[in-house]
Order: structure tokens, then sequence, then C-alpha cells
């Protein structure tokens, strides 16, 4: 368990930029690198994780873990994946307390958060392509930005309609016939 | 108290956020409001550093937010209640994953979200570009009593130069946000953000 962890560890530590980052080098690290999972296990996994709700990087690590060395592989693999975040954070928080309001580092905030914005607009557009195909899809999308960001509306309510739309549209669709 | 809220908060954003970290976006920031665990202003500080270091992008959020509002111990709290719906969900559909994948309420379920998810990334971009893309809120009727000088030009050109980046050579986000923190650490440094 102790490779595990390491690996898990590493991950956590050297992948910048989110989850999704993630995803190529667990793949490596659990088929290439240590044969924990088939191919198509890990191709499961991916399509399954990412439906879920949560965090990918987690649910890939409990999944992972689990498979390995049941519930406390899946608790070993999660810590470590969290670890490095959670320290390298609680360390950053208490620099930036120390340190003053210099305008290099306002200004080298500011260009971040203005490439971010860039980042997330990229993304939807990316994102869109593959998902959005149908009016239904653009009804709910439009209808999501405009309630969460519009009225207000708080975003897990917004989840929980679409969901129940999703499963309505379906039953509608199969004639009210749900397969199992 | 604020321990339980903070895990609770967390907690409920792990549970909904479905599409991974920038769709979770408007979740952790409508928490923020709500529980007023920071000011909403440094929600986009929250974002740039949790961007720029190792790790989950919602991890690292949990933890900067948990630590501002209750020290090592609500940073615990916070982190913990955001992994944990995660896990428990993982332990339970990984048995069937297969069957989980072709069931077909869940299929229906995921056509909803899937599409909602878009539209939660574009929100979270109206949240972070507050004061940075323009002076105020970026969907404002300002825009048009107030035309460009409502905008912040060196915000919108930063973000304008940082798309160019990721689209034509295909950077990766990485290197495009630290090129951007340099770009705008010499800016702040010689005065011209002002």
């Amino acid at each position: 368990m102790g490779k595990l962890f390491i690996e898990f560890l590493k991950l956590g530590l050297f992948t910048i930029g989110g989850g999704v980052a993630m995803i190529p080098q667990m793949e490596q690290i659990a088929v290439k690198d240590n044969h924990w999972l088939t191919e198509e296990e890990v191709v499961d996994c991916i399509a399954v994780s990412q439906s879920l709700p949560g965090i990918i990087a987690i649910n890939m690590a409990t999944f992972i873990g689990r498979k390995l060395y049941g519930i406390r592989g899946a608790i070993c693999a999660t810590v470590a994946v969290a670890l490095p975040s959670f320290i390298i954070i609680l360390i950053v928080a208490a620099v930036l307390d120390q340190v003053g309001n210099y305008p290099w580092l306002t200004g080298a905030f500011f260009g971040v958060k203005a490439a971010i914005c860039g980042l997330i607009l990229v993304t939807a557009v990316r994102l869109g392509r593959q998902i959005l195909r149908t009016p239904f899809d653009w009804i709910l999308m439009i209808g999501a930005l405009g309630a969460i960001a519009f009225a207000g509306i708080n975003a897990v309510w917004v989840i929980l309609a679409a969901g129940i739309a999703g499963i309505v549209r379906s039953v509608i669709r199969s004639g009210g016939e749900v397969k199992r | 108290m604020t321990y339980l809220i903070l895990f609770l908060a967390f907690f409920r954003i792990g549970l909904f956020g479905f599409g991974g970290g920038l769709a979770m976006l408007p979740l952790l920031y409508q928490s923020i409001q709500q529980f007023a665990f920071m000011p909403a202003e440094e929600f986009s500080d929250l974002l740039a550093i949790s961007q720029v270091t190792p790790g989950p992008i919602i991890i690292n959020a949990a933890t900067y937010v948990g630590v501002h509002a209750a020290g090592i111990g609500g940073a615990a709290c916070a982190t913990i209640g955001v992994m944990l719906p995660s896990f428990i969900i993982m332990m339970i559909v990984s048995r069937f994953l297969q069957k989980f994948n072709d069931n077909a309420l869940v299929k229906g379920a995921f056509e909803g979200i899937r599409p909602v998810t878009i539209g939660l990334v574009v929100s979270a971009a109206m949240f972070v570009g507050q004061g940075v893309l323009a002076k105020g809120e970026v969907i404002s009727m300002a825009w048009i009593r107030e035309g460009l000088s409502y905008g912040n030009l060196i915000g919108l050109g930063i973000m304008a130069l940082a798309i160019l980046l990721m689209i034509i050579p295909r950077m990766k986000p990485l290197p495009v946000m630290l090129s951007m923190a340099g770009l705008g650490a010499i800016l702040g440094g010689t005065g011209v953000l002002g």
C-alpha cells in the first residue's frame, strides 16, 4: 500500500491545473506503470468519474484504491492525492497573510484572474461543441446560465431541476417504459 | 459551529458538483456568499491561487476558504467535507461500474445535467470577472450607460491574449496563467494598473 500512497502523493504534488489535468497522468500510473487496472477498466472508470458528482481525481483514486486494497486502499489513495494540495495551500495562505500589498503582486493576481476568465470561456466552447447538440441542450444551458448568473438562484436547485428534466424527457421518449 | 457549517457547506459542493472543477465554481461562490466565509470580492483571488497551485482546484479552494474562516481545523473540515461525497459515491458505484453506465435513469439524468454544466462554467466567468473585466459586475446595464469606459480594458486585453495563446499555438493553461501573471506583475509594478 506504500507504493499506492507514494504514487498518488506524487500525482497530487506534480499536477497543476486541476483534476482534469490528472486524468492522463493517472491512466499512465494505473495501467502502464503498475498494471493496477486494465485498459477497459480505466476507460469505464474515467467515464463514471466524469458523470458522477464530485471531484474527478477523488473518484478515480477511490476506485483504484478500493480495487487494490478495499476500503483501506481507497482511503490511502484519496488522502495521498489531496494531501499535497492541503499542505501547499496552508503554506501559501500563511505566506500571503505575511506579505504586504505590493503593486506587482496585485498585478500578478490581476493577470491570472483575467487569464482564468479566458480559460473558462475556451473550456466552455470546447465542452459546448461536444455536448450542445439538440435544442433541448441549448435551452437547459441558457436556462442554467440565466438562473445562476442573473437571477441568483442556487446552483444546487438548477442541477436538481436539470437531472429531473433529463429523466422526464428520457421516460417520455421511451414511451413510459424505463429499462433497467 | 463554524467547523460544522464549513463541513456541511463543502459536503454540499462535493455532492452537487458535476462536470469538473470549473463547473463547481458557482456552487463555491454561492456558498461563500451564503455563509460569509470570506468577502465575495476575494473569490477571484481564491480562484487564482487554486488554479496555479498543484492539485484539484476545488480541494485547494476548500483548504483556502477553511483556513481563512477557522484556521487549520476549518481547513480540514472543508477539505474532508468536499472530498467525502466523491469517496462515498464511488465506493458504492465501483461495484457495478458497467451497470451504472448503462442504467436508463442515470443516463437520462445526465442528459439533463451535462448541458447545464456548460452554463455553470460560463457563469463562473461572470463571478471571476467582477472587477477584472469591468468596474463592477460583468453583466450590467452600466455597459449601456457608460459604454466601454465601464470595462477594464487591461483586463479584457489580458483575457483576449490568454484566449489567443490557448487557441492558436494551443498553449497549455498553466504556462498561459504564469505568463499572464508575469505580464500582470510588470503592469502592476510599473503603475500601469493604477
